[in-house]
């Protein structure tokens, strides 16, 4: 059978509910909060700050560092345990290099920036939600980037290319389902995260990333207005 | 923290001022919500003035404990995330993340809250295990009373999920909740020079000479104590404090109504 209606009915480039939000952790010098559907992330920058053990610091540049972590009741299933695992460092790792390429930290050297993400319930999705609600905390916080970064998966659920996959179509059984999470730099259509697992072929690959352009760009109209409405 | 403003919060004090304009035995505005979670059993979400606290439920099965082999398990965890205030850091949880979790945890244990003795499946083998983590979002002081309140918020709120072969199927929650008797409120009393203060914010928590946290039942009897900072504190103090708790918890149990 295949796969013409989405489970929850959505259309194949339509990604799930968005709401996002500037400035929501007062303690922090930057913040965000973005939600896509079920799955939301907090995320909150602290810095520039001066970045200790000294022999981390770099003369020429800021360092930027991110920290990617489940709340133990956020996955759908049993709790999770909390403190980092090997995914949850992946995922730390690739959303800092996701959100690098946009950041420019030369005015602060041997500072660090710090990127903390919390994802309070998940529903796949969760590392390009949290790079989105970074994303508004380093603007938020007036570090000096080039563009937001934007986020969400792409990917093939029984060779029907679709936007934005939840929990559900990552489980489908009736074929073949790839998830591609995908974060780009709008203005210039330059991707600065891109995972794959599942399977697709070269033609769908090149279909899917074609049409996640525009709900990343939508997106990032949302991730803008969250930090212009902050100061309503 | 700054001397200057340190000073500047104790020379108000001393004239009964706080810095936000509270009196010393008033609360900042609380909200609380529940049910904000769709991958917890029960959740709820409390906050009070700038401080935010996320709290989950997760239940599952599992082998109870040899000397109480037909009880279930209640486990409280609370994390600070560095995302909720600047002076956290990442790492195992220290002293202090320790301390708010067991200290909340000895609240609701101890008055016998929950009827762990319903929470057994098969004696011996199979009981019902309640995981419950605290999440502070914003941390700006008196984690233990407002996570305490947020606890009981969220058991209050929880569903089981059905049982297929045994196994939980968290896609399918039942309408049965937990066998809650009491409603348990911790109030936290803050000692400053000669100052008592209720819901410190946290630079007023820096200050700390000496603290107690008294968990009241309904009934004004107390079930658990917690008694923190490193001045030691006089019978008649003690005393006081308790007072202002026993009051100050039936202001706060109505968000539980």
């Amino acid at each position: 059978m295949a796969y013409n209606k989405r489970l929850d009915g959505r259309k194949f480039d339509e990604t799930r509910e968005i709401e996002a939000k500037a400035g929501v952790i007062k303690k922090a010098d930057g913040s965000g909060y973005f939600r896509i559907g079920k799955t939301s992330a907090y995320a909150a920058v602290y810095g520039p700050k001066e970045l200790f053990p000294k022999s981390m610091q770099d003369p020429k540049t800021g360092v930027l560092r991110c920290n990617y972590n489940m709340m133990p009741f956020s996955g759908a299933g049993e709790r999770v345990r909390p403190g980092p695992s090997r995914r949850s460092k992946e995922i730390s790792m690739v959303t800092k290099t996701a959100l690098l390429p946009v950041v420019d930290l030369t005015d602060y050297p041997n500072a660090v920036v710090d990127v903390f993400i919390e994802l309070p319930q998940t529903d796949a999705g969760s590392r390009c939600a949290g790079i989105c609600a970074a994303s508004i905390a380093l603007a938020d916080a007036g570090i000096r980037m080039k563009d937001v970064v934007t986020a969400v998966s792409c990917g093939i659920v029984d060779k029907q290319v679709v936007i934005d996959l939840d929990y559900a179509e990552e489980a489908y059984e009736g074929g073949d389902v790839a998830d591609i999470p995908v974060a780009m730099i709008p203005s210039t259509e330059e991707i600065t995260l891109l995972q794959m697992d599942g399977n697709i072929s070269r033609e769908n690959l090149k279909k899917a990333l074609e049409m996640v352009k525009e709900p990343l760009k939508k997106i990032a109209e949302i991730q803008r207005k969250a930090l212009k409405d902050k100061y309503k | 923290m700054n001397k200057d403003f340190k000073n500047h919060i104790e020379k108000s004090l001393s004239k009964n001022i706080r810095i936000d304009g509270r009196k010393n035995d008033e609360f900042r505005k609380i909200t609380v919500e529940t049910g904000i979670i769709s991958t917890a059993e029960g959740s709820a979400r409390v906050t009070c003035g700038d401080t935010e606290v996320i709290v989950g439920v997760k239940l599952d099965i599992g082998k109870p404990y040899p000397d109480k082999l037909d009880e279930g398990v209640l486990m409280t965890g609370a994390e600070l995330y560095p995302l909720s205030n600047p002076e956290f850091e990442s790492g195992p949880p220290r002293e202090e993340s320790i301390e708010i979790a067991r200290v909340i945890d000895r609240g609701i244990r101890e008055s016998g809250t929950i009827d762990v003795k319903k929470l057994c499946i098969e004696a011996g083998e199979k009981v019902w295990m309640i995981n419950v983590d605290i999440a502070p979002i914003n941390m700006d002081g008196n984690l233990i009373d407002i996570g305490a309140l947020a606890v009981m918020a969220a058991l209050k709120d929880t569903k089981f999920p059905e049982l297929k072969d045994g196994v939980p199927d968290y896609k399918k929650i039942s309408k049965k909740k937990l066998p809650i008797s009491k409603l348990p409120i911790e109030i936290t009393i803050l000692k400053i020079g000669d100052t008592f203060l209720v819901d410190p914010t946290y630079s007023e928590e820096k200050l700390t000479d000496a603290r107690l946290t008294v968990a009241i039942l309904e009934d004004d009897s107390l079930c658990a104590m917690q008694k923190g900072g490193e001045e030691p504190l006089t019978q008649e103090s003690i005393m006081k404090m308790i007072d202002i708790a026993i009051k100050k918890s039936k202001e706060l149990r109505k968000f539980l109504a």
